[in-house]
């Protein structure tokens, strides 16, 4: 990352700031959520000169749900959190990891990495861009920080792709989002084992994301539920329209 | 600086924001709302009122076609569980973790079917019970109930072929509030696959919990009995997208493989399943 990109993230963090100590208007919001991926630049652009208005972050993400783009787009958001999560474990792995261990997670990492990529190709100038990370709940020397933090993701990746499967409108999209969630089911499963054997489709468990004990089905959660949740590991505002 | 959940900003200044944004979805709205109440409640019998007031009684062929496969599927990933915990005298599932993980996903298996013939009523297909059944499917697994081993081979082998099922059926459900469930099923399945899987590593099998391969490979179980529950895994191209090395990453033909499950075609599936099944009673 160059040095200009560097500044341009911190000058944005304090817009962002500024904006969220304000109060949010009715017609702010509606700029703001009228910007599209593509068009966040203009709408920034515009807003400078309305005086009422705060300065608009220069980043920013806008997932719209208003067709497939939108869910390829929330499905690239969580694809980018897990890999950078992933990426960072891989590279550093609790030194309690056994070889194993850390062979699965350099798997995961890629798998992960593939993910976000392959959203990134298949939305070419329809993708969001880059999302800013924090992880800084996340202790990254403690293995029971890292599987806690693993087991979240992935638990919270199938919860999203299930739930978000019925707004897919394109039968090879949603036979790609199918293809992708059982991976990240196997993920949890494996990292549900980790932290406690047995607990690999622990449905009790996974009730508040959607899961039904008597069903025998998983978790299912709405877009807004797992961004809200998701929310805690993103810095990059992440704006959600017709959903 | 932690996001802010822009969904209650809009909230505060519109109350009214779903209406005003997307009307034309209210239909697809009160789908899906069914869909949450079944997630939580998740009775038979709430599926199959849902699927009363969303047909009038009457359920499209094409999406009853799909519910009694996936029925038949469930009914014989319960019997090959359930028969293994309780009349199976000559195998032995270790006690402890083995054997609470294999009553763990027998208990999953009659969820679904329940499930699916609540969700189904009169439309359900007839009960496959265990009398029809085969699981030494002709002989190719004779020691299936008597050795631990083949058993969890041939348990690995539903486990994906249910995974890749589920996938294969998607479509006819699509925008349906049954996909969801449907999906939720799907994963579940894959959980048990990577537990399976482990439980297979535990025992000496060189096997990860997701499907590995390469470009000649796609069953990585080493039983080549079941090839056909893993025909076509190995893909590395997804949307015409090209996944080993994607943007110059080091992602491995393997790890494309791994990170993407395939669906399989029904009549593979019924291929597979039809193994399982006494003549006579064949899908």
């Amino acid at each position: 990352m160059t040095m200009k990109n560097n500044e341009l993230e911190t000058k944005s963090e304090l817009q962002d700031e500024r904006l969220f100590n304000s109060t949010v208007g009715r017609r702010s919001f509606l700029q703001y959520a009228g910007a599209s991926a593509a068009g966040i630049a203009l709408v920034a652009a515009g807003c400078r000169k309305d005086r009422n208005f705060p300065a608009v972050p220069s980043t920013g993400a806008t997932l719209d749900f208003k067709d497939d783009f939108g869910v390829l787009n929330y499905a690239y958001a969580l694809e980018q959190l897990e890999a950078a999560f992933y990426v960072r474990v891989a590279s550093a792995p609790p030194s309690s990891f056994s070889t194993a261990q850390k062979a699965y997670f350099q798997d995961i990492q890629f798998h992960e990495v593939a993910h976000r990529e392959f959203f990134k190709n298949a939305l070419g100038t329809a993708a969001i861009g880059s999302l800013e990370v924090d992880f800084s709940t996340i202790d990254f020397t403690s293995a029971t920080s890292v599987l806690g933090a693993a087991m979240a993701f992935e638990d919270l990746g199938v919860a999203a792709y299930n739930g978000a499967g019925v707004r897919i409108k394109t039968d090879a999209y949603l036979v790609l989002a199918g293809k992708i969630v059982s991976v990240e089911a196997r993920h949890a499963a494996y990292i549900r084992d980790i932290i406690s054997n047995g607990t690999f489709a622990d449905l009790n468990s996974l009730t508040s994301l959607g899961a039904s004990v008597a069903g025998g089905l998983d978790a299912a959660l709405t877009p807004d539920k797992v961004l809200a949740i998701a929310g805690k590991y993103v810095k990059t505002k992440i704006n959600v329209i017709n959903l | 600086m932690n996001i802010v959940n822009i969904l209650e900003e809009i909230e505060k200044v519109d109350g009214e924001i779903y209406e005003r944004l997307s009307p034309r979805r209210s239909a697809m709205k009160d789908f899906y709302s069914m869909g949450k109440k079944i997630a939580l409640a998740a009775a038979p019998l709430a599926l199959g009122s849902m699927f009363n007031k969303a047909y009038g009684q009457t359920l499209p062929p094409a999406v009853v076609n799909t519910l009694n496969f996936a029925l038949s599927l469930e009914y014989l990933e319960y019997h090959f569980y359930n028969h293994a915990l309780v009349a199976a005298p000559t195998l032995t599932i270790p006690a402890g973790a083995p054997l609470a993980a294999i009553t763990t996903i027998r208990d999953h298996e009659l969820a679904h079917v329940n499930l699916l013939k609540g969700a189904l009523g009169a439309a359900a297909r007839t009960e496959i019970t265990y009398a029809m059944t085969d699981f030494t499917a002709g002989g190719t697994f004779p020691t299936v109930y008597s050795d631990y081993v083949t058993f969890l081979k041939v348990a690995c082998g539903f486990e994906d072929t249910g995974v890749r099922a589920y996938k294969g059926q998607a479509t006819v459900l699509k925008g349906l509030s049954v996909l969801t469930t449907a999906l939720q099923i799907h994963s579940v399945e894959a959980r048990h696959a990577s537990h399976i899987r482990q439980m297979l590593a535990a025992n000496g099998a060189t096997i990860k919990p997701w499907i590995t391969g390469s470009a000649t490979q796609s069953n990585d179980t080493g039983v080549s009995a079941v090839d056909a529950v893993y025909a076509g895994e190995n893909l590395d191209v997804q949307a015409g997208i090209t996944i080993t090395g994607i943007n110059g990453t080091a992602v491995t033909r393997a790890a494309a493989v791994e990170c993407f499950d395939e669906p399989l075609a029904t009549a593979d599936v019924v291929t597979i399943a039809n193994l399982f099944i006494k003549p006579g009673f064949k899908l």
